[in-house]
């Protein structure tokens, strides 16, 4: 096989790497902020469940429960799995799993804004919502931002746990070329992706830390 | 016409009787001085008056709108000096953006700052950004203005811009409520005064008249300024 084939075939899993890449950031993002709305409720049912749920999707590995969602629904429920399945399964999995560690971020953040600012939009007539969304938020994302960073460039690599329930991503392609070929060279060049895909990934965040260091 | 009027408001955290039967009428025009030791019950006073706090009892009657300055400013430091302003016209009134945006630099133009509208609150110092927060204030086109200790948190070289903004303020008839404990400019500030301690009103009147009072907890209060 060249190598250029084998480029090819790697191309294949890299589009499914950023797909899986994109949907998790996409859907956990958000998700990751009402779970915090959720974990700081004044009702403590709300709140223990949220954070029994969030103690869970940290506690255990992350390969552990894709298999429970790739598998759970035949096992307990005697459900064939459509084969389209596995894609959603793979995607509800990071989602739910990375919205728990956003979770947290966000908390952290909001949890650290003064009072002094919910006071004063109170005192201006501010709703709710929008001392949420135009007061607090704001603020909350540019502390937050490193920790994002973070949460972020380990998304890139823990994409290669979709192999667990074989995701045609970068890594499992990569292991089976390696095995059918008996060459190294494909994990060398899934080194050199992941490697890649993480550079570009921090250089665009710090872009926007720096955007938002226009105020302190 | 009071602008204000509180009833038999009571206020307490826990165990502790913070305010314990407080009666006051806020007339139009007037500036009212709130005075007294720390932890009279000065603050949350002002506090449960803006609806910061609840009340435990007593009612609290408004005849019209209010604004507060805070102590730390609390300006929004994601906004510049100029957004900070208009925001809440715009936002929350809802008002015609060309006017808001008139307003709001008539207003910095007033406070002295027209050349900071682009400014963020960090690069300003305590006293500007104080005057920043009354401009905020202002623009919402309050009937009364609340101070709450408007110059504790400044260098003493500081305070004074503010006093005089204030007393601007005063001259063009502006209803305010002012904690403070800055005894002089009270003096001569305030048409009315009161005297708080342990959480009741000690003592009210003219300037005059509390600070001429026989009463002994004001002597005693205002001999610690003296010793100061």
């Amino acid at each position: 096989m060249t190598v250029s084939i084998m480029l090819s075939k790697l191309g294949e899993g890299m589009v499914v790497t950023l797909m899986l890449f994109a949907v998790t950031l996409l859907f956990s993002l958000p998700l990751g902020l009402l779970v915090s709305f959720g974990r700081m409720a004044k009702n403590v049912v709300i709140r223990t469940i949220f954070k029994a749920y969030i103690s869970i999707m940290r506690g255990t590995p992350l390969m552990l429960q894709l298999m429970v969602i790739y598998f759970g629904p035949y096992y307990i429920f005697g459900i064939t799995n459509s084969p389209s399945w596995k894609n959603s399964a793979v995607a509800i999995g990071f989602v739910l799993n990375y919205a728990a560690y956003f979770a947290e971020i966000y908390r952290g953040g909001i949890e650290s804004m003064p009072k002094g600012q919910y006071e004063a939009a109170q005192i201006l007539g501010y709703s709710k919502a929008q001392t949420f969304m135009r007061i607090i938020l704001p603020q909350v994302i540019k502390i937050i931002l490193p920790s994002i960073t973070n949460e972020t460039i380990t998304l890139v690599k823990d994409t290669s746990l979709a192999f667990t329930i074989g995701i045609m991503e970068m890594f499992t392609i990569s292991k089976a070329l390696a095995a059918s070929q008996t060459t190294m060279l494909p994990y060398v060049f899934a080194g050199i992706f992941y490697y890649v895909f993480n550079l570009i990934v921090a250089f665009l965040l710090e872009l926007l830390e720096k955007k938002l260091n226009y105020y302190r | 016409m009071s602008l204000l009027e509180i009833n038999h408001m009571k206020k307490g955290f826990g165990e502790v009787e913070v305010l314990k039967d407080i009666s006051m009428k806020v007339e139009e025009g007037e500036v009212f001085g709130i005075i007294g030791p720390s932890g009279s019950g000065k603050s949350t006073l002002l506090r449960c008056a803006t609806g910061l706090e609840t009340p435990d009892s007593g009612e609290i009657h408004y005849n019209g709108t209010f604004g507060l300055v805070f102590q730390n400013f609390n300006l929004f430091p994601h906004f510049s000096v100029l957004k900070n302003i208009v925001d809440a016209p715009l936002r929350v009134q809802k008002r015609n953006k060309e006017e808001v945006y008139k307003e709001a630099r008539e207003l910095l133009k007033k406070m002295g700052l027209a050349d900071k509208e682009n400014a963020y609150p960090f690069q300003l110092s305590g006293g500007q950004q104080q005057r920043v927060s009354i401009a905020r204030a202002l623009a919402m086109k309050p009937d009364i203005l609340f101070f709450d200790e408007p110059t504790s948190a400044l260098d003493p070289e500081l305070t004074g811009e503010i006093l005089k903004v204030i007393k601007d303020l005063a001259a063009e008839h502006m209803t305010m409520v002012i904690v403070t404990h800055e005894m002089n400019f009270a003096k001569n500030v305030s048409n009315h005064i009161i005297f708080m301690d342990g959480g009741v009103i000690a003592l009210q009147g003219t300037p005059e008249e509390v600070f001429g009072s026989d009463n002994e907890r004001m002597k005693e209060f205002l001999g610690k300024f003296a010793e100061n």
